[in-house]
């Protein structure tokens, strides 16, 4: 069975690149690029990780995570949330609403690749 | 002849029968019948002590030897009586009401119960009366050594009598002025013997002086044509010196340590006073009546070079009249003991108050409760300070060898004495006088006086002739003799004007800037007005007063809690369980002060009066709660206007803080913008990179759309730069203008001709060129940016079918407007405010720039002098652009 990755990022070329990286990892990558209807999107997808950006017209990544965090059908679905704005506060808001992994941007390729085979490997498991 | 035998044995008769007489009075005293004792006329003659063997003997060889100024001595004591008995009324009320022992403890009283001022006024008394009583001494040795002289059996030793004098009045003053320790410290033994001396010294001197009117010379006639052909006779008047002299004996008067004695300590009553103003001027003009007499005569009749001190004594004898050699000697023993008796109690009871008693009991760590204890240690202190106090004039008499006039050695204590003068009346009078001005000026006057007369005095031993002829340290200006370089004064009047007048300069001046501490305002009340709040002996009779009510108004002043301990203090020390204390009127008069404290003494004192109702609040009461108001007042006015201060400190201070935190919000805002701007380009760039970097067999179509977008990012990071660091500049008003004229229609062509430039789809312009043909002063290139600017935001977001952009020109206001509205949808009503703020991307999906170019046209427009702004209420995106006005330029 396919793995499957939802992209929520706004930026075009920056999705493309995941997309493109991830797709040669083998995953079936969907993208969605506003924030507005992001959670009712993942609620429906039924990926096996979502990759979240904070900045997002319509919503922030903040906020649809906490609101994931909120739903008992997303509660434990793995998040890795990519930011540009990368200060310290941002990274401690994430990890209390939950966040599985936060990124930086911008971000070497393999990292990725790493933190996307490694959050999956552990939702495996449980 | 009569041997020096005899003169002892009468002399110790005389002694015997002042004891006789001191005891019997003191018997009468001490069982109520002293009615005639305490009779204005002993009052007055006990006053009479102020005529000492100086004025007995030395009166007439002042005459002798300056003429009539020896009257000065008597006429300072009768101006005060006479002229200011009202003064004296008050001081003697105060020291009756206030029960005070002596002048140092009525100067420490006044000025809040200081000691150190006591012992500043003791030390003063003891240095100034000292020499007066080594004075008394050597009289009487002198008018020993008469009679020893024509004494066959030549067994006088002189240094022996006065030693015995001094040890005899030491006892003396010891069994009558300490036999007991009376509350009001009177002794009315010694005030008897003192009256009998007094009348005993006048007689003497009267029929000295009738012996010399009508035994010698021939009646008043003849001896009046004996004066007027004498040097005495010739009326010559230094008056700088009567003044100063005058003056000297009526501050004297009040100030020297036995004369408060006995006109205020031993007083009786009040109305004797009135008595005593004018028969105490009268008895001091009998006792000057017949001294140019007898000087005059003197002169005649005895040899040259003989002491004109002596002449009361030696005129008689010269002529033969034994008895009344006797009788003379015995006025001038009587003059003598008197003084020098009742001044060694007046200081004795000073030095053990204020000296000896204060050291006992702080070497007693103040555990001198048993009362029993420190009355037997009072009256050791006192008799050994007597003792004490002769022994020391007994060496002074010594060392000055006794040779010094007697009449200068007076002069130069009485001057010393005088410097109590202004704390005294300052402190009568005026309620602004502080202890701290009284001990600046004490001792500004006793260190000048030191300096300008009692050293200089002493002799060549004491003080340097250098330092009198050339200053202190060699400073011309610090001459003793001539001070601040005043010359030619003679030397005594230089030391009064000096020392009294910067003593009282200081005085005032210190007291003016000091603030009293709330028992000295208490005081000073209590003295100042003391007729107002003593009708009889000071207290209150709370007999009607309600306790409750004074512990309701001590609760307002004093709060709850303090005034509830201090209540149930008093009622505890009363005995009483209640709540409240009896009010007693000790009780009140504790509360008084208490209360004074925090309100000030005529207000606690106006306040108790009305709630025990047992003195009216008078209007001085008033006036002085007035003055006490106003001071708090002002003080609370003071307070408040600095809390206001402060409030508006904090408040700024509160506005800055604001204003700092929201900067530092907005500067971490636009740092996390920034951070956002700059790293979601260079995502792009890293991620593309690496894919080309590390993935092989990419198709070549694949390799050139990544490197494509590498580029395109590259250039948006590069178009991020250009914008911050234009608007940096634009902002920090750093920027400058090349100002030249042109055309409208020009700019607008230039810059959608840019805008517009190799975009796929371009935006429709529908112009007016005719309209725009304008003719405009200012940065064309700066406005030419501005329509770029908002020519390319339609061209990027105008989500039209087909983009068509309306650019007219109005006339509104007298200004030019340039109108841009596109065909879109607009910017939706929430975001139009905030679309000119840096980074306020309104729409994510086509945000090609930063978000800044919007921010760059307000800023540049602002420069310029002409603004943009969104235009709300059109069918699609409209901006407007307001031109500066005509050709004028807003100044930077």
């Amino acid at each position: 069975m396919s793995r499957r990755v939802l992209l929520i990022e706004d930026e075009p070329n920056i999705a493309e690149a995941i997309r493109f990286l991830l797709t040669r990892d083998g995953w079936h990558v969907e993208t969605h690029a506003d924030g507005t209807d992001a959670v009712e999107k993942i609620a429906g997808a039924s990926a096996d990780l979502i990759i979240l950006d904070v900045m997002l017209p319509g919503k922030s990544g903040m906020d649809i995570l906490r609101e994931l965090r909120d739903r008992d059908d997303t509660r434990d679905l793995p998040v890795l949330m990519l930011t540009a704005r990368g200060q310290s506060r941002d990274r401690d808001m994430a990890e209390k609403a939950g966040v599985s992994r936060f990124m930086t941007k911008p971000f070497s390729n393999a990292e990725v690749l790493t933190a996307v085979r490694d959050l999956h490997a552990q939702a495996s498991q449980t | 002849m009569t041997s020096l035998n005899v003169l002892v044995a009468v002399c110790l008769c005389y002694v015997v029968l002042l004891f006789g007489v001191a005891f019997a009075a003191d018997r009468l005293a001490s069982v109520g019948r002293s009615t005639w004792l305490r009779s204005p006329l002993v009052y007055t003659l006990s006053l009479s002590i102020y005529c000492t063997a100086w004025t007995f003997y030395g009166a007439v060889g002042y005459a002798a030897r300056s003429g009539l100024e020896f009257v000065t001595i008597y006429l300072g004591p009768t101006l005060v009586m006479i002229g200011w008995w009202w003064g004296l009324r008050k001081l003697v009320r105060v020291g009756r009401s206030q029960r005070v022992t002596s002048i140092a403890d009525l100067i420490s009283s006044r000025y809040g119960k200081s000691n150190t001022l006591a012992v500043c006024v003791t030390i003063l008394a003891v240095i100034g009366v000292t020499p007066y009583i080594a004075l008394q001494l050597q009289s009487i040795t002198l008018s020993f050594s008469i009679f020893a002289e024509t004494d066959p059996s030549g067994s006088y030793v002189e240094g022996s009598s006065a030693f015995w004098v001094a040890a005899g009045l030491a006892v003396f003053a010891i069994l009558f002025g300490t036999r007991n320790l009376d509350a009001n410290e009177r002794h009315h033994g010694v005030v008897t013997a003192v009256a009998i001396e007094a009348v005993v010294k006048l007689i003497a001197l009267l029929a000295v002086g009738v012996f010399v009117v009508w035994g010698i010379a021939g009646g008043v006639f003849d001896t009046l044509q004996r004066i007027d052909a004498s040097e005495i006779g010739i009326w010559q008047v230094d008056h700088g010196r009567w003044a100063t002299i005058t003056f000297l004996a009526a501050a004297a008067f009040v100030c020297l340590p036995r004369m408060f004695q006995v006109m205020v300590v031993e007083n009786d009553d009040e109305r004797h006073l009135r008595t005593a103003a004018w028969a105490f001027p009268l008895y001091l003009m009998l006792m000057s009546l017949f001294v140019v007499p007898i000087a005059v005569v003197g002169l005649e009749i005895l040899p040259r070079g003989s002491n004109p001190d002596l002449f009361v004594l030696t005129v008689p004898l010269a002529q033969g009249q034994e008895m009344l050699a006797m009788l003379s000697f015995l006025g001038g023993f009587s003059s003598a003991t008197s003084m020098v008796i009742v001044a060694a109690m007046a200081l004795s009871t000073m030095v053990s108050n204020h000296i000896v008693m204060p050291i006992w009991l702080n070497a007693k760590g103040g555990g001198a409760s048993v009362s029993g204890d420190v009355r037997s240690v009072v009256l050791y202190a006192r008799r050994i300070s007597i003792a004490a106090v002769l022994a020391l004039g007994y060496f002074y008499y010594r060392l000055s060898g006794g040779g010094a006039a007697l009449a200068s050695i007076g002069l130069i204590a009485f001057a010393g004495i005088a410097q109590i003068l202004p704390a005294l009346v300052g402190g009568l009078f005026w309620r602004g006088a502080t202890r701290t001005g009284a001990l600046v000026g004490l001792t500004v006057g006793f260190v000048l006086w030191l300096f300008t007369l009692l050293l200089p005095g002493m002799g060549a031993g004491v003080l340097a002739p250098s330092v009198i002829e050339e200053g202190l340290w060699g400073l011309s200006w610090l001459r003793p003799q001539a001070l601040f370089g005043i010359e030619g004064l003679d030397p005594m009047v230089h030391s009064v004007m000096w020392s009294l007048s910067l003593n009282t300069a200081a005085f005032c001046i210190a007291s003016l800037l000091s603030f009293p501490s709330p028992l000295e305002r208490l005081q000073g009340a209590q003295f100042v007005n003391v007729f107002d709040h003593s009708a009889g002996p000071r207290g209150w009779s709370g007999s009607v007063a309600q306790s409750e009510d004074l512990m309701i108004m001590s609760q307002r002043i004093m709060g709850a809690r303090e005034a509830q301990e201090f209540f149930q203090a008093e009622a505890k020390a009363q005995g009483s369980r209640a709540h409240f204390p009896e009010p007693t009127p000790a009780f009140l008069e504790r509360l008084e002060r208490e209360l004074s404290g925090s309100v000030g003494a005529a207000t606690a004192h106006a306040m108790i009066g009305q709630i025990v109702g047992g003195s009216s609040v008078s209007v001085e009461d008033l006036l002085a709660v007035a003055d006490e108001s106003a001071q708090l007042m002002e003080y609370s006015s003071q307070l408040e206007a600095k809390s206001a201060e402060l409030s508006r400190t904090a408040h700024k201070l509160r506005d800055a803080n604001e204003k700092l935190t929201q900067i530092s919000l907005q500067k971490d805002a636009f740092l996390s913008q920034i951070s956002h701007e700059l790293r979601t380009p260079m995502t792009s760039i890293r991620a593309f990179s690496e894919i080309l970097r590390d993935t092989d067999g990419l198709a070549v179509a694949e390799k050139t759309r990544y490197a494509a977008i590498i580029h395109d990012e590259a250039m948006r990071l590069t178009r991020l730069l250009n914008d911050l660091l234009d608007l940096s500049v634009l902002e920090n008003g750093q920027v400058s203008l090349n100002v030249t004229e042109g055309m409208l229609v020009d700019v607008i062509d230039r810059a959608s001709s840019t805008a517009l430039t190799g975009t796929a789809n371009p935006l429709k312009l529908r112009r007016n060129r005719a309209a725009e043909r304008i003719a405009i002063r200012t940065d064309l290139d700066r406005l030419t940016q501005v329509f770029i600017n908002l020519i390319a935001n339609a061209q990027k977001y105008c989500e039209a079918h087909e983009p068509t952009l309306s650019i007219s020109v109005h006339d509104v206001g007298g200004q030019v407007v340039v109108d841009l509205v596109d065909n879109g949808k607009g910017i939706p009503l929430h975001s139009q405010k905030m679309v000119f703020e840096k980074f306020a991307r309104v729409s994510a999906e086509k945000a090609g720039g930063a978000g800044l170019g919007l921010a760059i046209c307000r800023e540049i427009m602002q420069r310029l002098g002409g603004n943009v702004t969104y235009l709300p209420g059109q069918e699609g995106g409209a901006f407007r652009v307001s031109l500066p006005l005509g050709l004028e330029i807003a100044a930077q």
